[in-house]
């Protein structure tokens, strides 16, 4: 008999509380900043959602996730700069894009194991990075700003705070109960096989990249919508969306929440970008009185020096994760 | 006499200089139990590896039925009904004993690009796990993760999970391996239950359980086959006691 709240799915359950509650808190508490940095953070939620799906379930270790969050806000970019301002056609050209790419990365790419995977998925990522930056057009390196949200014809304003918010946020949802589908389905079951035995796989009469590809490419492919909805969300791309630490952060939100757990890249992604903004102050607010507040908030600025080492401790001693120490926990 | 289910001609495979495959020609009849021995380095992995498709010949040929499937990768052949099991234990460990059968079973039922319903829910597949599991004697067993099982019991769960592709031909490559004399003993019965349903091909270093089972047997000697016949035969060829048996002899004396 299944414990139905046991803490490792009493935390999913209150950070998706808390997501859908935070537009009430941020109206109240008249605190528009947090319900900004929160539509971010569950945007790249979506894309460590998707890259869990390659990464976690199927032990594809792509170190070019974020080439998909660039091709999905390119297109919405460019296409936005051409006059084409609707969402209706932005985003399925995002999806499209995002696939294409997909489907040549991964056939080529899909032919090596190991640390040469790693090294030809980051090569692709780092070409489309330095594609971007010679597109004279669409403003080369300085990037390009996008002057009006995707228009969906008056059905969600994209340009109303906590209308997009909650878009955002119905996309993450949408993705990880698809996710949860595919990886409980026929396909996602061959998937996770091929990641604990490929030989094996194969013995029994399945033709391993075949699968891999079509996992592949819909993980690229919803990455490519966080794409679209990033670009919406700072109106702006730019080529470093798409740089190789892009792809890092989103490695670390996976690994930090907890590899092939459904809700470990929300609670990685929430966990990292949280960290991120609030580690300065905390170092400065530490430090102050030991060196004074001066040092302590130059001090803060080195925020990584702390988050490194946490990062380490937690791929050392939380095996699993967030999620998976969740999960020893709530065994006993 | 009709054609064998098995046919392999001249099969040759070099590792740099050396013939590890030297003009293997087999013939496996079906529903016979056929049995290659050999001693260590003999060739009989490289042989078995090439009849699954994990391994490409040089040249020569290899017939499942008439057909030609020298080039076929392994999941082709597996379709074709040609099953392994591996001689390191080969398992998805991270799995349910259950979950691995019923790959296999999912395998052979069409295609797996199906995205949304929940396989594990499917009672077909789940039937047919559970009945190569109850054919090895795994079935209390079903929802162990493999990792948990013991050497013994993963060995019969390879068995389970070849059964569970509805093989025309079995490969096994030393199911008796790192076994007990219990456990052993286990397997013979279980082969020779087997062997009425499938034709088997069967790679094993334990003598009495080779000399128990096979239909015929054939000797491979530094890629060669030297010998090829009924098991009295064998026991009585002066060249294979020479070249194998010598220092095993009082192992298959009667």
């Amino acid at each position: 008999m299944k414990m139905l709240f046991n803490v490792r799915n009493a935390v999913p359950t209150l950070v998706v509380a808390g997501l859908l509650l935070l537009p009430l808190y941020s109206h109240l508490s008249g605190n528009i900043f947090i319900l900004t940095l929160f539509t971010r953070i569950v945007i790249l939620a979506l894309a460590a959602a998707s890259l869990n799906l390659i990464m976690g379930y199927g032990g594809m270790m792509s170190f070019g996730h974020a080439a998909y969050l660039g091709i999905g806000g390119y297109a919405v970019g460019i296409l936005a700069q051409e006059g084409f301002g609707s969402g209706f056609l932005q985003f399925p050209v995002a999806l499209a894009a995002s696939a294409l790419f997909a489907l040549v990365v991964g056939a080529l790419s899909l032919r090596t194991r190991g640390v040469y995977f790693i090294m030809i998925t980051l090569a692709f990522a780092q070409m489309a990075y330095y594609v971007a930056s010679g597109l004279a057009r669409y403003g080369g390196d300085d990037g390009l700003t996008i002057y009006k949200r995707s228009d969906f014809a008056g059905l969600i304003n994209l340009s109303d705070r906590v209308q997009f918010y909650y878009l955002c946020l119905a996309c993450l949802l949408g993705v990880l109960f698809l996710v949860w589908r595919i990886v409980n389905s026929r396909f996602g079951l061959v998937v996770q096989g091929l990641r604990s035995n490929e030989q094996r796989m194969q013995a029994i009469g399945f033709p391993a990249t075949r699968y891999k590809l079509v996992c592949f490419v819909i993980a690229g492919t919803l990455c490519g919508l966080a794409g679209a909805l990033l670009a919406n969300n700072t109106d702006f791309v730019s080529p470093a969306i798409m740089y190789w630490t892009r792809s890092g952060d989103l490695m670390v939100m996976v690994i930090l929440g907890g590899m092939g757990s459904l809700f470990g890249p929300v609670i990685g992604a929430v966990a990292f970008l949280v960290l991120e903004e609030i580690l300065p102050f905390i170092i400065a607010i530490v430090g102050t009185p030991f060196v004074g507040d001066a040092v302590a908030g130059q001090a803060g600025e080195y925020w990584q020096l702390v988050l490194g080492p946490l990062l380490l401790f937690v791929v050392l001693f939380g095996r699993g994760g967030i999620m998976g120490t969740l999960g020893r926990f709530s065994r006993g | 006499m009709a054609d064998p289910l098995l046919r392999v001609e001249k099969l040759v495979r070099r590792f740099g200089g050396i013939l590890a495959t030297d003009h293997v020609s087999l013939d496996v009849a079906k529903g016979e139990l056929h049995a290659i021995i050999g001693p260590n380095g003999a060739g009989k992995t490289t042989l078995i590896s090439q009849l699954t498709g994990h391994l490409a010949p040089d040249t020569g040929s290899v017939l499942l039925a008439g057909r030609d499937i020298t080039r076929l990768p392994a999941y082709r052949r597996s379709a074709l009904g040609l099953a392994r099991s591996f001689q390191i234990t080969s398992l998805l460990l991270d799995f349910t004993a259950a979950d691995n059968v019923a790959l296999a079973a999912q395998a052979h039922d069409g295609h797996s690009f199906r995205f949304f319903a929940d396989a594990r829910q499917e009672n077909g597949l789940r039937d047919a796990a559970q009945a190569a599991l109850q054919r090895v004697g795994l079935a209390d067993r079903a929802h162990v993760l493999v990792s948990k099982l013991s050497h013994g019991e993963q060995r019969e769960l390879e068995l389970a999970v070849a059964l569970a592709t509805k093989p025309q031909l079995l490969l096994l490559d030393e199911p008796m391996a790192g076994l007990g004399v219990t456990e052993s003993a286990r397997m013979v019965k279980l082969l020779q239950e087997l062997r009425k349903e499938v034709t088997i091909v069967l790679v094993e270093h334990d003598m009495n359980a080779v000399f128990a089972l096979a239909d015929r047997i054939s000797v491979l000697v530094y890629g060669r086959v030297i010998a090829s016949g009924a098991p009295s035969d064998i026991r009585q060829n002066e060249e294979v006691k020479r070249a194998y048996l010598g220092d095993q002899h009082v192992v298959v004396r009667q």
